[in-house]
């Protein structure tokens, strides 16, 4: 994997003091940018002839409301079980912190000429969530920045045509932010004495089947940053 | 002689050569098209949501269910991704197994894709032809996994078990006399390898017949040739992928850039067009027929040479066997704390796109170390694909559309998720 540190570095040099962190993931280098940068960034990768990253792949939204939150725990013992209807109220217990913003939003962009592949996430603190629209630089964003629009709510500026595009017509609300119930808000059905479909908030107690469970090493590894911070703060 | 020249008027959902539920909104003028806005989500089952609510095994069966004609393939891209966070090694057995399902899968899809292609230009007997292949290769499907499209077949860690040492046997019926159950049993007397061996020794024969058909068709020509146009530099800046990317003379195949699985020990060409149209996208999909059946017998060869396991070793992932499961207490332990909890992924983020018959199918998976994915993201071909639609279709005849259309390769199981 020469290559990919050979990118990481020709990245950190070209685009240091514009973006926040370059990191390698598992799989390919990462860039963390801002809002403000995005334009620049983007046109920059796209042109630069060393890089030449044309071809976007994907850009999706992300909601970490729920991040590192276990609805199970199994070491401490209840009367009462496990109760399998999700209260509104139960948010859970936050097994892994997550002290980044709410949204986010992440491009993945190849280099057809270099065979590169490159992540670029931009977090968004504000509700509703608003970043440059890409499009001018990729047109595959156009149908792209309409889903993550439809799906989570964050607003394209700049986008010639941000509606929505795969719920219905007149849907209210985002369905993959992640306070937004599977079972969803309404039901249609059809009324035979009015001769048409009507839609009726949804009779269904929604139900979880197997419950959310953080376990294993990463609880160790909360264990560890626990006492990491416990030494830092001793000191 | 009416002086209105410019029409607006709506296509689909429920339109023969929609390919399932689409809805366009045509703007043209006289027959020419102006401008189409397409609808789409007619289909949405959200899928990436469901995921999110259950555990990752269980989820398998949603990836059949996305892109109907190549359903091994979505499973494919998925498991991998699995395998990626897990760092799970997979026995080289079941790399060729899947490999070998893989472009079984794309020949399948393409069978599929040449059938409704020539029938929405107007050739009918192509897709009789086409349908009988499929016919075979289905029941490899069937005698591999028992279903004969939703196999969830592939799991993380290998497949789910190893190939049948017997194809099962035709019984004749008030509807297949002895004479023709007989033929329809000739291959099926050896295992499931012998069975496929078989079948790519007559398929080479059998694309020549459909080319004969099609190919140099003056009618087919006439429809295809110089329709739908794209250049190469416009492919890429479209985010197009698999063939209809390599149809506009671009060499990009995963397979070869980036191989996963044993793709990289395998000998084969990636055929590209010269013009981008849709008469190059037939031309480069049925030379990738013929190039997946050369994969095929390289994969048949090595796994009749070559026993060994076909799933991972690792109980913490990998279900027990039935009879030690019975006998041994670790084992009945792990097989329950699988089938209710299932079991966590290490927190990470991880992108893996592979050649899906219809072009780059990728899945984006954040874990935040729960037994189930905290955001699954599904990258579907032809979604990219159809956003071209209103470029691609500017200024061609109304009929033209239609060729268009399904020289994408559009299931609506994927587009909308």
């Amino acid at each position: 994997m020469s290559s990919e540190s050979a990118l990481h570095h020709t990245l950190t040099d070209l685009l240091s003091g514009r973006v926040d962190a370059i990191h390698q993931d598992s799989d390919m280098v990462s860039i963390d940018v801002s809002a403000q940068n995005l334009l620049e960034v983007t046109q920059q990768l796209r042109d630069e002839p060393s890089l030449r990253f044309d071809n976007l792949i994907e850009l999706f939204g992300v909601d970490y409301l729920d991040y590192g939150r276990s609805y199970w725990r199994t070491h401490e013992a209840t009367t009462g079980g496990f109760d399998r209807g999700v209260a509104e109220s139960d948010k859970g217990e936050q097994v892994i912190p997550w002290d980044k913003p709410r949204f986010a939003v992440t491009y993945i962009v190849r280099s057809i000429c270099h065979n590169f592949i490159v992540r670029l996430r931009v977090y968004l603190a504000m509700d509703p969530p608003i970043v440059p629209s890409v499009v001018g630089i990729w047109p595959l964003a156009n149908w792209f920045e309409r889903e993550a629009f439809d799906l989570f709510g964050i607003i394209f500026d700049g986008h010639p045509d941000l509606r929505r595009i795969l719920t219905d017509y007149g849907f209210i609300g985002h369905p993959f932010r992640k306070d937004f119930p599977l079972i969803g808000h309404v039901e249609l059905r059809y009324d035979a004495q009015s001769k048409r479909c009507v839609y009726e908030p949804v009779s269904i107690k929604p139900r979880v089947l197997v419950p959310k469970v953080i376990r294993g090493d990463n609880r160790y590894l909360q264990e560890k940053t626990n006492a990491h911070q416990q030494e830092v703060s001793d000191e | 002689m009416s002086e209105f020249r410019h029409f607006t008027f709506n296509f689909g959902p429920q339109h023969p050569s929609a390919h399932g539920v689409l809805r366009l909104i045509l703007e043209t003028s006289g027959e020419t098209i102006e401008h189409i806005d397409p609808h789409i989500g007619l289909l949405h089952r959200a899928t990436e949501k469901l995921a999110e609510s259950k555990p990752y095994s269980q989820n398998i069966g949603y990836m059949d269910r996305l892109d109907y004609c190549s359903m091994m393939c979505n499973e494919h891209a998925y498991v991998l991704a699995l395998e990626a966070l897990l760092n799970l090694d997979v026995p080289t057995r079941a790399q060729y197994i899947r490999v070998m399902f893989a472009e079984i899968t794309r020949i399948l899809n393409h069978l599929m894709w040449l059938g409704a292609h020539a029938l929405d230009i107007g050739a009918m007997s192509v897709f009789l032809y086409a349908f009988r292949e499929r016919e075979d290769l289905i029941d490899c499907y069937e005698a591999v996994s028992g279903a004969r499209m939703h196999a969830t077949y592939f799991r993380p860690g290998g497949v789910y078990r190893d190939l049948p040492d017997s194809m099962p046997n035709h019984e004749s019926s008030c509807w297949h006399n002895e004479k023709e159950t007989a033929s329809l049993n000739r291959a099926r007397d050896g295992s499931l390898l012998d069975f496929v061996w078989d079948f790519t020794e007559r398929f080479p024969a059998l694309i020549d017949e459909y080319e004969t058909l099609l190919t140099d068709n003056r009618i087919w020509k006439q429809r295809t040739v110089d329709v739908g146009i794209v250049t190469a530099e416009r492919a890429i800046a479209l985010g197009f992928s698999g063939p209809m990317l390599r149809g506009s003379g671009v060499a990009w195949d995963l397979r070869k850039k980036r191989p996963y699985d044993v793709y990289n020990e395998l000998d084969f060409k990636i055929p590209i067009g010269t013009n981008g149209d849709c008469y190059d996208r037939y031309l480069v999909r049925v030379e990738e027929m013929r190039q997946s059946t050369a994969i095929v017998r390289q994969c048949v060869t090595w796994l009749k040479q070559n026993q060994g396991p076909v799933r991972s070793d690792d109980a913490k992932v990998v279900p027990p066997k039935r009879e030690k499961m019975k006998t041994s207490m670790e084992a009945q332990i792990h097989h329950f704390k699988l089938k209710t909890e299932g079991y966590s992924i290490p927190p990470g983020e991880v992108y893996v796109g592979t050649e899906h018959p219809k072009g780059e199918f990728g899945i984006s998976l954040i874990s935040d170390g729960a037994n189930k994915p905290y955001r699954l993201k599904i990258r579907a071909a032809s979604f990219a694909h159809l956003g071209a639609l209103n470029e691609m279709c500017q200024g061609h005849m109304l009929a033209d559309l239609a060729a268009i259309l399904s020289s994408i390769d559009v299931v609506f199981g994927e587009v909308d998720r």
